[in-house]
């Protein structure tokens, strides 16, 4: 086990260096020039030179990706252009902010989104299967925007019972912060419910009709205890793997919340990094993505690996 | 009606009955039409009494079982009749009575071990459960598990206990089932297939399990198999099923001595039995096919396959008559039913058969093949020597990973073998992979495999399938692709109305038949049979076995025909090898590999094999389970389970050669051919 | 019957039956399926015939008839430049109908190659292309195609190429898996015996069996797609702001959601919905089928 962990962060190394290259090249084909960016159009083609040369954009491309890949590795994610300073003090409130949002709807969505699964699979074929089933690939399919503006339009403006804006300014009141973040969750919970049910409810499906299922019922034990001890734990583990790499998708999300909303998060700097091109708060933050999705995944492998005992152990004979 | 009717009073729990099921109908609904899956069927089974149901693929034999337990898919439902498990209705309970009922009236023992336990549970906790399902504390539950593990003759309980269900082999799991089953003490255990998927060696085994502990606890058992065999040996009395009817039941003995039913005739025809070889003329078979599951019939469902067929037959279902003490068949004819005319013509014409002196085929010299495994090496295949010559049927046989596959797939070239070995087609050497090959050797050397689903590209028509190897490794095109594919066609017995169908219009015989097709469209000198027909049932079994005799007879063709079933190997090899473990443990004619002095391995093997014709050879049992290739026992590799092993230590330190102990008859094995001989001919050990 | 619980068995053999029917008769007979059908081809026919069905122009501007509500003139009021809401959301079906299907046949058409390539020969090219399809994985899409947009620019052929190639590994990766379970079959040493070369058994023999995973898979991205256009639109990236866009329109009216100004907003976000989920629909509908 500790092997296939080691080969598995491995791995997810060299595909973070893989992602690493294709952002930094990604970054490269942005047109226009850094420094004439930052100083505007009136700035002389001397200042805009001798920043390009301070910014170090002017070096061959290998020699910038050296700098900047060694950059990160010592915990130096460039400077900013767009503000002038390092990235990172940027980069960590953001992540804060983002993560605040994406733990709640996380909290919210995997209870919800196992229950509406299992009980979708136990009533398989009847309406209330089609209900959540189709709720959830409804709702999972409309851009979080659509749906944010929605809520906006009923919560917000017709009802007037909870803010538009996310942001409940700095140190409110956690009640008030929940409160700020209740509208903004929706859309990410919306978008990821359909998944993880979908999810829950083809494990459920396949262990309900397997062998092992029948043994257990015909045994005598109780619907229930088939369910919870038999069922459930075979049939959820895929589930796991599912809720990591939503964390992906609920990243993207982010950018279209937290820009409707107006929300300070990772995916609102990683919009404003693009459209004022500023490369090194891009790649950082799109890095910074990767990053989290891949320890995400790993930390979703870790515990397929403990639940699972055929993973766990191996065969002997 | 009949004696058996006993469905307008539903009989008061008698002394002696266990199970009672009348007149019981179950039909599956499929997209809004009720199909019958079973149609009145009736049947007893005593205390203590031991009842088979046989029956093929679709007979209904399984949906008994599912009745029996309520334990129908959500499309199926009884729809008449009555069942009573010591009395009681199981169709009445309500939920909580139901399960008393299985926690402590029925058990069920399945057909895939492996899949019937919790993966993700220990084993012990799984047998357990049972107890604590009958309200025992969890430690107390644990420790009559173990007690219930060493019962079931396993004999490390404590380790396997603390076993994952994927860590335990096949046989092992089964014995886990059967204690789990066995734990509740009940008064019917049903066995559903539960040795199919094991090998026959380890079938054995748990048969003679079974055997002992049903006598041992007082339990009626109902036992489902589709093999007549299993049937004979494990049942007193037996029911066939077919199409959904019980046509004939009686004492399991005198059913298979003497069928009173067409179909009970038919089927025992279509086995080759007390040592039945091809030069001894064909299987009879059963002409047609089976109804479609629900076709409703006026008459006997048999009927249009039935050669003894009269009007009477058409116009309404025969009912069961007496035909002996305890007997019955639902039969008008069931007086002449043992007469039933052939339905094969027996007579065979047989090629030359192989010239002795002649120059092999095929020569295989110092084959070897390894896989890297997960932590070690897996020596599939070891030194393999072997030689085929043209029009001959070498049989493979050999316990599941002793290499029979991968022996195959090295000869046609679909994984490389190790460096060093040659392989040699008519004295010229083949190349190690099929891209390596030339066309003419790819046309000499072809397949048949066991799953013909598998085999046949499933969205491709007959027609392509077929025309394919014409136009790629015959060259065929034009007027002589339309005749020769006419003529492959007329010769696997198709028609041409079935070349414009896909794959699953077919039925199981005809899918095989056009894999057989394929096979021999490029005129092939070798063609590989890896157990050609144990997707199949009997009655298939038989017709695919004179079409791979008749086309061998007419194309001079060599097989290499690998089977678990050693009764089919007999009949249509000319020449058996035995594999254990990669390593070829005897070579030799047919004959004289079956009727011995043969290798322990080889008298293993055939002992194990329960049969139809009584008379069983003292049984000599192997113990143990089959090593890892990986790591293969030192000296002998057959001497940690051999029951011949001789005590001066030679078996443990030396590997003995292949060395040939009468003219054309090859065996790894120390002991002296005479001194084998004399032990084989008494049964005694060393 | 609550204690029963189906049996894999039976339900397959109850499958095999329901087969013989074509795959689109069983499909027209489920109601998901035209429900879905019907929103997509209302919007297809307004994708085609825009401004012949619009009521008004969606470009000429009614100065006086500035952020009016709902009302019997203007169905779904006017936007701020005094707009038919409704002839815009009409009208604005057209850039996404045309940039979503495209380029998501192009990611299935270079997808499948890939996935073929890689479940079928395996080997050093499965190692590297599956490397780079885990990188782009462990980006969100939508990130990964934003990006790629703000570099490149918006117009509509820079959105085809880059969804296409964003989703390339995402189809592949289907594919991949689906050509892996066909590999454990026989068919294709039988194949390999008749001597065919890999081009042969990938397209001949394996293409048309994972056919029915691709259908879905186009099916199921076009959703995405439309998701995505839609979602780039809305963050200022739309294809052509000089024709009508329910993204764009979006992005422009938003922010005067406050205001109470809800309806130039909140129709082309129906819009959307009801496109998305129509596809949805109709993409569920086949999985169902095709899985018996």
């Amino acid at each position: 086990m500790v092997s296939y962990l080691l080969r598995r962060i491995g791995l997810g190394i060299l595909t973070l260096w893989i992602l690493s290259l294709i952002v930094f090249f990604a970054g490269q084909i942005l047109p226009g020039d850094p420094g004439r960016a930052i100083l505007g159009n009136l700035a002389s083609p001397r200042a805009v030179a001798a920043l390009d040369h301070q910014l170090g954009v002017d070096r061959p491309l290998i020699t910038q990706y050296w700098s900047w890949i060694t950059g990160l590795l010592h915990g130096n994610m460039g400077i900013s252009y767009q503000f002038r300073s390092a990235v990172g003090p940027f980069l960590a409130s953001a992540l804060i902010n983002s993560a605040k949002l994406g733990l709640l709807a996380l909290i919210i969505i995997i209870p919800l989104g196992i229950a509406g699964g299992v009980l979708a699979a136990l009533y398989v074929g009847r309406p209330l299967d089609r209900v959540i089933s189709l709720t959830g690939l409804s709702a999972a399919t409309v851009p979080e925007f659509v749906s944010g503006i929605v809520v906006i339009v009923v919560f917000g403006v017709q009802l007037k019972l909870l803010p538009v804006t996310a942001n409940a300014g700095p140190g409110a009141p956690f009640w008030t912060q929940l409160k700020f973040l209740i509208l903004p969750v929706i859309p990410l919970v919306f978008v990821l419910f359909g998944y993880i049910a979908r999810m829950a409810r083809a494990g459920t499906i396949e262990a309900l009709e397997s062998d092992y299922a029948r043994t257990a019922t015909l045994k005598g034990l109780t619907r229930g205890v088939v369910i919870r001890r038999h069922i459930l734990r075979n049939s959820l583990l895929p589930t796991i793997t599912v809720i990591a790499t939503q964390t992906g998708y609920l990243i993207g999300g982010l950018v279209v919340v937290e820009t409707l909303f107006n929300y300070p998060g990772i995916g609102r700097l990683i919009y404003n990094a693009a459209t004022s091109k500023d490369f090194p708060m891009l790649e950082a933050g799109v890095l910074t993505i990767g990053v989290v999705y891949m320890v995400a995944t790993i930390i979703a492998d870790i515990l397929t690996i403990t639940l699972n005992p055929r993973l766990r152990t191996g065969v002997i004979r | 009606m009949t004696e058996t009717d006993t469905a307008t009073a539903p009989p008061a729990p008698q002394a002696g009955v266990a199970v009672s099921v009348s007149h019981l109908d179950v039909s599956y609904t499929v997209r809004g039409h009720d199909r019958l899956a079973l149609r009145d069927v009736s049947f007893e089974i005593g205390q203590n009494e031991s009842y088979g149901l046989v029956g093929e693929s679709g007979s209904g034999k399984s949906t008994v079982a599912l009745a029996l337990t309520r334990y129908l898919p959500r499309n199926g439902r009884v729809s008449g009749g009555t069942v009573r498990i010591n009395g009681q209705d199981p169709l009445a309970m309500n939920a909580a009575a139901l399960r008393g009922l299985r926690a402590r009236t029925v058990s069920m023992v399945y057909q895939e071990p492996g899949r019937a336990l919790n993966p993700s549970i220990r084993a012990g906790r799984q047998v357990a459960e049972v107890y604590e399902v009958a309200g025992a504390s969890r430690d107390e539950a644990m420790s009559r598990a173990e007690a219930m593990l060493a019962k079931v003759q396993i004999s490390d309980p404590g380790r396997v206990m603390d076993r994952y269900p994927h860590q335990l082999s096949g046989g092992m799991a089964q014995r886990v089932i059967i204690a789990m089953a066995l734990a509740a003490e009940p008064s019917l255990l049903i066995l559903d297939e539960p040795t199919t998927a094991l090998d026959a060696t380890v079938e054995a085994e748990v048969l003679d399990l079974v055997a002992g502990l049903r006598t041992e606890l007082d339990t009626s058992v109902l036992f489902i198999s589709h093999n007549l065999a299993v049937i004979a040996k494990m049942c007193d009395r037996v029911g066939v099923l077919y199409a959904g009817e019980l046509v004939e039941e009686g004492d399991a003995q005198r059913v298979f001595e003497q069928p009173r039913h067409p179909y009970t005739v038919g089927l025992l025809r279509c086995i080759p039995r007390q040592g039945q070889r091809k030069d001894h003329g064909r299987l009879d078979t059963i002409p047609g096919f089976l109804p479609p599951p629900g076709q409703s019939m006026t008459g006997c469902i048999f009927a249009p396959r039935c050669s003894l067929v009269e009007d009477q037959c058409r116009q309404a279902a025969p009912p069961p008559f007496p035909t002996g003490p305890g007997r019955t068949a639902r039969c008008y004819r069931h007086d002449v039913a043992p007469e039933l005319p052939r339905s094969t013509p027996a007579d065979l014409q047989l090629g030359p058969g192989p010239a002795p002196e002649a120059d092999p085929v095929i020569t295989l010299r110092g084959v070897s093949k390894s896989f890297p495994g997960r932590d070690e090496i897996v020596h599939a295949l070891a030194g393999i020597d072997l030689d085929l010559q043209r029009g001959e049927t070498l049989g493979l046989v050999g316990e599941s990973g002793s290499g029979k596959t991968t022996l195959a797939r090295v000869l046609l070239g679909l994984v490389p073998p190790d460096s060093g070995g040659t392989i040699e087609l008519d004295g010229s050497p083949l190349g190690p992979e099929v891209k390596s090959r030339s066309r003419e050797q790819l046309k000499s050397l072809q397949i048949v495999f066991q799953n013909p689903d598998s085999a046949l590209n499933r969205r491709h028509s007959v027609r392509r399938l077929i025309t394919r190897p014409l136009v790629k490794l015959a060259g065929l095109s034009g007027t002589a692709l339309r005749d020769r594919l006419a003529d492959l066609v007329a010769s696997v017995r198709m028609e041409d109305r079935h070349l414009v169908l896909k794959p699953r219009q077919l039925s199981g015989g005809l899918k095989q038949r056009v894999a057989i097709a394929r096979a021999f469209g490029g005129g092939p000198r070798i063609v590989v049979c890896d157990e050609p027909t144990s997707a199949l049932d009997v009655s298939v079994q038989a017709a695919i076995l004179n079409l791979l005799a008749d086309l061998q007879a007419k194309e001079q063709v060599s097989y290499l025909f690998i089977s678990h079933d050693l009764g089919l190997v007999r009949y249509l090899s000319d020449r058996i090898a035995v594999l254990y473990l990669g390593r070829l443990m005897e070579v030799g004619p047919a004959e004289r590999v079956f009727s011995g002095p043969h290798h322990p391995y080889t008298e293993a093997l055939l002992s194990a094999v329960p049969s139809l014709d009584g008379a069983v050879p003292e049984r000599i049992r192997l113990s143990g389970e089959i090593p890892s290739a990986a790591s293969p026992p030192s000296g002998c590799v057959f001497h940690t389970r051999c029951p011949r092993r001789l005590d001066t230590g030679i078996c443990e330190s030396t590997e003995p050669p292949l060395a040939e102990v009468e003219p054309g008859h090859q065996m790894r094995c120390h002991i002296p051919i005479d001194q084998l001989t004399r032990m084989q001919a008494t049964g005694s050990a060393p | 019957m609550t204690e029963l619980i189906a049996t894999p068995g039976a339900v397959l053999a109850a499958n095999a039956a329901q087969r013989e029917l074509p795959a689109w008769r069983l499909l027209v007979r489920r109601p998901t399926f035209v429900v879905g059908a019907v929103i997509l081809a209302f919007w297809v026919i307004c994708a085609i015939f825009g401004e012949a069905i619009a009521p008004h122009s969606p470009l000429a501007q009614e100065l006086l008839l500035v952020n009016k509500g709902p009302s019997g003139a203007n169905w779904f009021g006017t936007d701020q430049l005094g707009r038919d809401v409704l002839s815009r959301v009409i009208v604005g079906a057209r850039t996404i109908l045309i940039v979503a299907p495209l380029a998501t046949l192009l990611g299935t058409i270079l997808g499948t190659a890939l996935g073929l390539a890689m479940g079928y020969l395996g080997g050093v090219l499965d190692m590297i292309a599956g490397r780079i399809v885990e990188a782009v994985l462990a980006l969100p899409a939508v990130i990964v195609i934003f990006l790629f947009i703000v570099a490149l620019g918006s117009s509509a052929v820079t959105q085809v190429i880059v969804i296409g190639f964003i989703f390339t590994p995402l189809i592949a990766r289907t594919v991949r898996s689906s050509v892996q379970v066909e590999s454990q079959l026989d068919y294709l040493p039988s194949a390999r015996l008749l001597g065919e070369g890999p081009l042969r058994v990938m397209f001949a023999e394996i293409l048309p069996n994972v056919f029915p995973t691709i259908l879905v898979e186009f099916t199921v991205r076009l959703g995405y797609a439309i998701f995505t256009v839609a979602t780039l639109a809305f963050l200022g990236f739309g294809v052509n702001v000089s024709t009508p866009n329910w993204g764009s329109d979006i992005n422009a009216n938003y922010g005067l959601i406050g205001a109470g100004y809800w309806w130039a907003t909140l129709f082309p976000a129906l819009a959307i919905a009801s496109l998305v989920v129509a596809i949805n629909l109709v993409a569920d509908s086949i999985e169902q089928v095709l899985a018996g």
